[in-house]
């Protein structure tokens, strides 16, 4: 019966760790809902688990995504002072002001960066960036090999204030709401920085482990982390995201687009709805 | 022509260094932490124990290192999800070091500043 519970909870976590390595979403998406409504885990050790998953899915989707080349460090670490100091604020704004009006803001954001990754369905790999001065300075254009196309791909980082700026929105809002903020990550790079997908992805990956660290402390003193649920989601994500990881790297950019469009487009609604019931 | 080609290609290799690097202390970091779920997750499922009450496990630092030496399933499995949760943090301090080694100043002090607030949220506690 034990086994049982821990093989059913182990599976999906394989499932969600695929997911999340290959869209830069951390798993989260996936892992909460599917403790709360098929197993029945009350909602704290849902979200508790569904941080370990994202760290998960960070630590072992980087491990190829890094050795491959497909993550841009540097862009990383540039964005998590953003994110952090965002987290920081969001969590201090928490006590201060409803975030009613923030998930409307930030759900009608990402419906409309839906509707452009929508148009941008066709392009395989962003074209004519201009290389932007501070993103030369800082030294953010890169390139990978991409394996689904066979080549080695050279790119350029266009507005990174905008970037840093959404960024920053992405730390505050996961600091408020405590949500994975992925969807925002990908959708900084993507839309502003233009990055390949895939790049944007990886990074996002990446980046969400070291914010989601700052919150797991936490969770575990308040004892949201338990064993029995979180062992199986740990191992199963992990599992995961090293086959997501490969996966990732041989689809190409227009598939996972496609992926992300509905999953994006299901965020930004879900935001909205919440936000509007809270007004 | 040719120098300038060695030159780019030299300080390629070098983001190359800091990629391995960075790549191999992940994958320390993540089968470690994942040998030490599986073993206590098995030692649990075999023994049926979890070596606390119905409902509890360690939740503290103390907590969770005393039932590791006492060999308890459930701290372990809790000992096995800390190291987890701290790959990324170690990450950001290996990258750290690895930049410094580079000479690479500019993200030595990116790196730093997002460690040091991440240190900060840490003891702020109260980062979502």
């Amino acid at each position: 019966m034990l086994t049982l519970f821990a093989l059913k909870i182990l599976l999906i976590s394989v499932f969600a760790g695929i997911v999340g390595s290959v869209l830069g979403l951390g798993g989260g998406i996936i892992v909460t809902p599917a403790l709360t409504l098929l197993f029945g885990v009350d909602i704290n050790h849902a979200i508790g688990a569904s941080i370990i998953s994202v760290i998960a899915t960070s630590s072992g989707s980087a491990i190829a995504y890094i050795k491959d080349r497909i993550t841009n460090l540097r862009v990383g670490m540039f964005l998590e002072i953003a994110t952090t100091v965002g987290a920081i604020t969001g969590a201090f704004l928490g006590a201060i002001i409803a975030p009613d009006w923030l998930y409307v803001i930030f759900g009608l954001l990402l419906l409309y960066s839906a509707l452009a990754m929508i148009k941008k369905a066709k392009s395989e790999l962003p074209e004519n960036v201009e290389p932007h001065p501070l993103a030369t300075k800082l030294k953010l254009h890169s390139h990978y090999y991409d394996k689904a196309l066979q080549q080695e791909v050279h790119y350029n980082v266009a507005n990174p204030y905008g970037g840093f700026g959404v960024m920053y929105g992405a730390g505050v809002i996961s600091g408020l709401l405590g949500i994975g903020s992925g969807s925002f990550k990908v959708m900084a790079m993507d839309m502003f920085m233009k990055l390949p997908l895939k790049v944007s992805s990886a990074t996002s990956n990446l980046m969400m482990g070291v914010t989601a660290a700052a919150s797991a402390g936490v969770y575990l003193f308040r004892g949201d982390i338990d064993p029995r649920i979180a062992a199986p989601v740990a191992l199963g994500v992990l599992t995961g995201a090293t086959i997501g990881a490969r996966i990732m790297q041989r689809l190409k950019n227009k598939t996972i687009r496609k992926l992300f469009i509905p999953i994006l487009a299901y965020v930004a609604v879900q935001m909205i709805v919440q936000g509007l019931g809270g007004m | 022509m040719n120098e300038a080609m060695n030159k780019k290609q030299a300080k390629d290799e070098k983001i190359y260094d800091v990629e391995a690097a960075v790549s191999t202390f992940l994958r320390i970091g993540v089968l470690t932490s994942a040998a030490v779920i599986v073993t206590g997750l098995l030692l649990f499922l075999i023994t049926g124990q979890s070596g606390y009450p119905e409902q509890t496990y360690p939740t503290t630092v103390t907590g969770i290192v005393t039932g590791l030496v006492e060999g308890k399933a459930y701290a372990i499995m809790m000992a096995g999800l800390s190291l987890l949760i701290l790959t990324p943090v170690f990450r950001v301090a290996v990258s750290i070091f690895v930049f410094l080694k580079e000479k690479d100043y500019l993200y030595v002090i990116i790196t730093s500043l997002v460690f040091l607030i991440l240190m900060i949220s840490f003891a702020l506690g109260k980062i979502g």
